[in-house]
């Protein structure tokens, strides 16, 4: 081998810094981080497996069990197929706010360190990590439609419903799993994280219109409701896959959890290089 | 702090010609950084680490593909990069890592404690790959160790820390001469007034020891 043809000559990484370059690097890396993170997910698939168990039984024995209380579905004829979207979100919450964890546990590898001493803009370390927790949502959402399908639950199915849902689906997810970093970088140890991921994401699962209709819930709760994005998640999710009239409040829901998405993102990317130390 | 990642308190510094604090986008794209644990993720295979720092390191996507292959042969890794990372030993790691950071070709290569907690065998090997890279690429190594023998044998230039503070500097052998000892081991006592195992936080100690468990 010999020194310059075969080897490394030093210092050929060119670099751009004009806005154009500064996105790609973002959107390329965002791409990269997330690969990753599916690639992770292909070698172990029995994950994702394990994960749709719970779901399932919110549907299935939950969902069959409280079928009969009226007042529940919403005025939608199937409770199962009204909380169907609910329990879509839940699976995905559950799965973006113990996120942090993975960052904290990458925290104490090396990994992070790793990453920040790379030219990748820390956004794109944020939004790759969060895009990683929506293909694991999506995926989950999949095996979910699937189950949907053969059970002939009473889902209004069509096209544009399931891509839009799981786009929304899909934000919702990232957005929680920024909100995990920003935690991660606070309490910045597992133990401690472990507590927290339970005190935050079984509220913000409750405190929404994921497994009855806001209507049902006593004034303070939801105020509460109203601003937790999770209900704006399933509510823009159940507009979109059950037959229901969709009025212009889906926009509403498309906003409000983009919104989400772009804060916490930002104030992920901000507090990052915090959780190394 | 020299790439980049914690801000300095004071002072500056130049890395490859740039700034750490005023470039340090320019900083971080010359330099290779290993940190002392295991930065290649267990749950993936040798080739996918390898793809996933050239595309996060800015590696021009014509040259990706021919790069990671002289990586590979670079570092001796031809047998093990369709396997997990999860299956390597504690060297092959090490040297899938030193691999992921050559991508870039960096003219400064930044490694932290690279032996730590590898066998004596594994630990040689480390060290010829790392002697190779040196002389035939021409890339600037900086290593931290607490072995101050493999300093001594490997180490063109020698910097004491202690506590955060520079407590000398100089070549091995002007070392030696400066405080009259016959080994570096020596050499840090003097230099720092105290034994070498006192310092460190209990968390510093937690981290090494799994991290030493996790190499096996």
């Amino acid at each position: 081998m010999s020194a310059s043809s075969a080897g490394f000559p030093a210092g050929s990484a060119e670099l751009r810094l004009d806005p154009l370059a500064r996105l790609g690097r973002l959107v390329f890396g965002t791409a990269a981080i997330a690969r990753v993170e599916a690639q992770k997910l292909r070698h172990d698939n029995l994950d994702i497996l394990t994960r749709s168990v719970q779901p399932l039984l919110w549907l299935f024995v939950f969902g069959t069990a409280l079928q009969h209380a009226r007042s529940l579905n919403g005025g939608y004829g199937d409770y199962r197929a009204y909380i169907a979207p609910g329990v879509m979100a839940q699976a995905a919450l559950f799965v973006a706010i113990f996120y942090g964890l993975a960052v904290i546990w990458e925290r104490d590898l090396g990994q992070l360190q790793r990453l920040l001493a790379t030219p990748l803009p820390r956004l794109g370390i944020v939004l790759g990590k969060a895009s990683g927790a929506s293909v694991r949502a999506i995926v989950q959402a999949f095996v979910l439609f699937a189950v949907l399908a053969v059970a002939r639950i009473d889902i209004h199915w069509s096209v544009l419903g399931v891509l839009g849902s799981i786009v929304l689906l899909a934000l919702g997810t990232a957005a929680f799993a920024c909100l995990s970093m920003v935690l991660a970088a606070v309490v910045k140890t597992r133990e401690r994280f472990m507590g927290i991921g339970q005190l935050v994401a079984m509220p913000l699962f409750f405190a929404s219109s994921a497994l009855y209709p806001l209507a049902l819930l006593p004034v303070w709760l939801r105020a509460i409701a109203r601003v937790n994005p999770l209900t704006y998640e399933v509510e823009g999710m159940r507009r979109m896959l059950l037959s229901l009239p969709v009025g212009d409040a889906l926009w509403i829901d498309f906003a409000v959890t983009f919104a989400f998405l772009a804060v916490f993102a930002g104030l992920a990317a901000r507090l990052y290089p915090r959780a190394i130390l | 702090m020299l790439t980049t990642v914690l801000k300095p308190t004071a002072g500056r510094a130049r890395v490859a010609g740039h700034d750490t604090v005023a470039e340090g986008l320019h900083v971080r794209a010359s330099i290779g950084y290993i940190p002392q644990a295991i930065s290649v993720d267990a749950a993936l295979t040798g080739r996918e680490s390898l793809e996933f720092y050239a595309r996060v390191s800015g590696v021009p996507r014509r040259e990706r593909e021919a790069r990671i292959a002289q990586a590979i042969e670079t570092m001796g890794l031809e047998t093990m990069v369709e396997r997990l990372a999860r299956t390597y030993s504690g060297g092959m790691l090490r040297r899938l890592e030193v691999a992921t950071a050559l991508l870039t070709r960096p003219r400064v290569l930044f490694l932290d404690e690279p032996t730590v907690g590898l066998d004596p065998t594994a630990r040689r090997l480390v060290w010829e790959h790392l002697h190779m890279l040196r002389e035939e690429e021409g890339t600037t190594l900086l290593v931290t160790t607490h072995m101050m023998e493999e300093a001594e044998r490997h180490c063109e230039r020698i910097a004491i820390m202690d506590l955060g503070r520079l407590a000398a500097q100089g070549s091995p052998q002007e070392l030696r001469e400066e405080y009259g000892a016959a080994s570096l081991d020596d050499v840090f006592a003097a230099a720092t007034g105290r034994e070498i195992v006192e310092g460190g936080s209990f968390r510093d100690v937690r981290q090494q020891r799994r991290l030493s468990r996790r190499l096996g």
